[in-house]
């Protein structure tokens, strides 16, 4: 039955192993003193300041979507950085192991990773950027923004909510710990079959890969729910379908996309996983295996994923033009059409990504055209952008540059995608860094708009606007480095350099590699503008304080409550009467106009099971990956237990009643995401009445 | 901005006083439609992957689709899991009518009719194994089991799931949380029969011919 791998195993340990931490290596050593050393500086304060309890009963137990949504971008922003080590990493064992006379370090033959190092890096590059930065990156955000502009107090399932951050925050800590115990993947991102199998991959490496992406997609899909349920039941009132503010849109049809794409991963992975653990032959190289089924599976979920991802990054450049260009967006019906041909489409084009396994020229076509099609609706976004900005009232702050820096990210991806589409050309490229290039302008444009919303957003759920000064540094240095690296990247991509070498041959390639180096050293540079940015804001946190609408000219529901935002989002639920509710406001000159009194309403008790489940996945996905079979199933039956414990209990939550929202509101203290019970103890808890059992 | 303007001045309500009694069984329900979606998108990669993996070369020289297949015996078990939820439904007619007894009787009988579905699937897996046929033979046979095995498995789950809700019942009557978890759980069975014709079709009748 349990298949067989080589080396030691114990009943305890399972083939943990002393040896299994790498503690000779000087950069896995450099890499835990670095995570230490950052994980000391967050822990001290906490602990000295003791703010522990706080923390744990306001972060770690919330169910509150918008702090939910602060811990879903922060993992994303830590996992981006280490992605982007990652990155810096490739690139400069490229620059340095070009040509047979390149000198090797740290036991290298050339440059100074050793090839079995390499691919774990690119196969760690690429699953944390996609899954565990950009992902949880734009859930975080459609957790925090989609509520409050469609007028809701939280998501539909406040728990679950909870639950999916931490089973993806499981699978980030499982990457993290492939680092410093055992290995990662060496297979890439995309798990190459049959080498993901083990008598190919015998170490743990490629397990935790897998559990990493099955655990934290559960967490997804059940945020894709929470999601389509809160958006098309948790509407105020007014809040029609024609007047749903494009972000909200694109998070609807991203969530369709997810919900529907995510159990084909799952599928994939567990029947991956049955032939790694329990020996079926499903995708082996022999024995009736078809390694072509895991690559078809994969990707059937893959391309779905690469839209999954785009869409809210097209929502947001759809939410921040408008309010920079002061004019409604252009094609609002149009823009919401697109999104949904974009989304219907990401179904029929994942052959796509290879052409080359030799289905015939009619699939192919087939495949082809399809592809091209999504060239359409996404050029009916472009214009209408473009039509947004023509003749508006254009104020370049940092969010709009970032907006701007991606309508030009997206025409160079969409144009190289154009062509890769085509079967004949993508023969030659195949496999080369040209597609490389490609897919990172794509991803950028996602990185980009990311940012934009960071800005954008972030004095919504602060209070305060981030630095202009220091986040245009960002943008330019950032923009440098896109620029002097992809382009050089694409002009290598036509010299034939195929993907994820460890050692070039041709020593004619060396200077576009130092070339995408400096492109490096620009990104480097960014990080520094980023880490100021962050700095100067919180310094100057009362200089650049803002009211509810930080801008001035925002148009749409988020900006009508306070900033921050408190942690009841509305204390009277406003009534929509059209699109773009904020402008309309503004124009009737009602923007200010507040409620007249107050109603007591129901809210959800924090509480400790998503947690609790969390690090019980962990336990479940840890021991599996090193075969601990007491662990993996001690955590999967507690995790049922406390299923059902949870379905027993009877938490109704509380009331906030009437008088206590009065005190809040008039309160004028930065209410908001950073303290809650704190605030609701200062009001007299005698106002919160146990909610009446339904 | 000059059409947003109100013509005649008068300002529309702005604020929606008021409670809004939220319809906790209605958020439920469609949350679980959704799930239930993700299921059916899981139970289709795994038909795909069975169409895919259900030729000659991949049955390596092992056991064919129509060696395995028992249609007689499934036919069995399809009237065991289509019971079972009939028993279900006259659950949920008594539920209706506020019946408690009626609830747990409907209950218990679904209980025992899938149990005796899974005993005959377990039967039949036997039977397969001593006869030299497992999933580690081929790669035909590795997508029949896991198929069958993952269609078990969610029986099993909804089994459990139907204890739990026994007990609920017995203890808490037909409370909000209850009902809603009743009717899901409803959805839930029918969804997992439903499954199974399609398994019983395209496997078990697909195989004999």
């Amino acid at each position: 039955m349990l298949v067989h791998v080589p080396g030691p195993w114990s009943p305890l340990f399972g083939r943990l192993t002393l040896d299994s931490i790498p503690y000779s290596n000087p950069i896995i050593i450099f890499a835990f003193a670095f995570s230490v050393i950052a994980g000391l500086l967050v822990l001290v304060p906490v602990v000295y300041y003791r703010k522990i309890g706080y923390l744990f009963r306001e972060w770690l137990t919330t169910v509150d979507h918008k702090k939910i949504g602060i811990i879903y971008i922060l993992l994303g922003l830590v996992m981006m950085f280490r992605g982007f080590v990652d990155g810096m990493m490739i690139r400069t064992q490229q620059v340095m192991a070009d040509g047979p006379h390149s000198g090797g370090v740290l036991g290298a033959a050339h440059g100074y990773l050793p090839p079995e190092h390499f691919d774990q890096i690119y196969s760690s590059h690429g699953t944390l950027m996609i899954i565990f930065a950009v992902t949880p990156i734009l859930t975080g955000l459609g957790n925090i923004i989609v509520p409050l502009q469609i007028g809701a107090r939280d998501m539909a399932f406040p728990m679950m909510n909870a639950i999916s951050l931490w089973l993806t925050t499981v699978g980030a800590m499982l990457v993290m710990a492939s680092l410093f115990i055992g290995d990662f993947s060496t297979a890439g991102w995309v798990g190459l079959a049959p080498l993901t199998e083990v008598s190919y991959s015998p170490s743990v490496g490629v397990d935790y890969w897998l559990w990493a992406i099955q655990i934290s997609s559960i967490g997804t899909t059940l945020n894709s729910i929470n999601m389509i349920a809160t958006i098309v039941g948790m509407r105020a009132p007014g809040m029609r379908w024609d007047r749903l503010p494009i972000f909200t849109w694109t998070t609807l049809s991203t969530n369709i996309i997810g919900l529907t794409s995510f159990p084909i991963l799952g599928v994939a992975l567990a029947l991956l996983g049955a032939d790694r653990y329990l020996g079926t032959h499903f995708f082996t190289a022999g024995l009736g295996g078809d390694l072509m089924l895991y690559t078809n599976l994969f990707w059937i979920w893959g391309h779905p994923e690469v839209y999954f991802l785009v869409l809210p990054a097209f929502g947001i450049i759809s939410e921040v033009i408008p309010t920079f260009a002061e004019k409604p967006l252009f094609g609002y019906i149009t823009m919401v059409a697109a999104t949904f041909a974009i989304a219907g489409i990401s179904w029929l084009v994942w052959l796509h990504h290879f052409f080359t396994m030799g289905a015939g020229p009619y699939v192919n076509t087939f495949f082809s055209v399809a592809t091209m099609l999504v060239g359409i609706p996404t050029g009916v976004k472009v214009f209408n952008w473009v039509f947004t900005l023509y003749r508006g009232r254009l104020t370049f702050t940092a969010p709009m540059l970032w907006a701007v820096g991606a309508l030009f990210l997206l025409l160079i991806g969409g144009v190289t995608g154009m062509m890769l589409a085509i079967p004949a050309v993508n023969y030659t490229v195949h496999n080369s860094v040209f597609v490389i290039a490609h897919f990172h302008c794509m991803v950028l444009l996602i990185a980009y708009s990311i940012f934009a919303a960071t800005g954008y957003w972030f004095p919504k759920v602060f209070g305060f606007r981030l630095d202009e000064r220091s986040g245009k540094a960002f943008f330019y240095t950032f923009s440098l480095g896109t620029a002097v690296l992809f382009i050089a990247m694409f002009a290598l991509g036509f010299m034939g350099e195929t993907r994820r070498l460890d050692y070039l041959y041709n020593t004619q390639w060396m200077p576009a590699l130092v070339v995408e180096e400096i492109g490096i050293g620009f990104y480097t540079l960014s990080c520094y503008y980023f880490a100021k940015m962050l700095y100067v804001s919180i310094r100057d946190r009362v200089k650049n304080r803002v009211g509810a609408d930080a801008w001035g000219t925002s148009r749409t529901l988020e900006w009508l409550t306070h900033s921050p935002v408190p942690f009841y989002n509305f204390a009277v639920t406003p009534q929509v009467n059209t699109r773009d509710e904020l402008s309309w406001r503004y124009a009737n000159k009602v923007a200010d106009v507040q409620p007249d009194h107050f109603e007591a309403f129901h809210m959800p008790n924090n509480t400790v099971v998503p947690l609790l489940i969390g690090i019980l996945g962990f336990g479940f996905g840890f021991g599996m990956v090193w075969r601990i079979w007491w662990m993996a199933g001690f955590s999967l039956l507690a995790i049922i237990a406390v299923v059902i414990y949870r379905s027993f209990a009877r938490d109704k939550g509380y009331i906030l009643t009437a008088e206590a929202l009065a005190k809040l509101e008039s309160a004028n203290k930065p209410l908001g995401v950073v303290a809650e019970t704190q605030y609701l103890s200062e009001s007299n808890t005698s106002h919160m009445a146990e909610a009446e059992a339904h | 901005m000059q059409m947003n303007i109100v013509k005649d001045g008068k300002i529309p309500p702005l604020w929606h006083y008021g409670h809004e009694e939220h319809d906790v069984i209605g958020a439920k329900t469609f949350g679980f439609w959704l799930y239930m979606l993700s299921d059916a998108l899981l139970f289709a990669g795994l038909f795909a992957a069975y169409g895919v993996l259900d030729h000659t070369m991949n049955a390596a020289g092992g056991p064919t689709e129509s060696q395995v297949v028992h249609p007689i015996a499934a036919t069995w078990q399809t009237f065991a899991v289509l019971s079972s939820v009939f028993a279900y439904s006259l659950a949920t007619v008594a539920l209706k009518r506020g019946n408690r007894a009626g609830v747990v009787l409907g209950m218990l009988a679904a209980i025992g009719l899938g149990v005796v579905f899974l005993g005959l699937e377990l039967a039949d897996f036997a039977s397969l194994f001593h006869a030299g046929a497992t999933p580690f033979t081929s790669g035909f046979l590795s997508a029949f089991f896991v198929l069958i095995a993952s269609h078990g498995l969610h029986m099993v789950f909804g089994l459990l799931w139907m204890l739990v809700m026994l007990v609920q019942v017995l203890r808490f009557g037909f409370s909000t949380a209850v009902v809603a978890q009743l009717l899901n759980l409803r959805l839930f069975w029918q969804f997992q029969a439903s499954v199974w014709v399609c398994v019983y079709v395209f496997v078990y009748l697909k195989g004999t011919i």
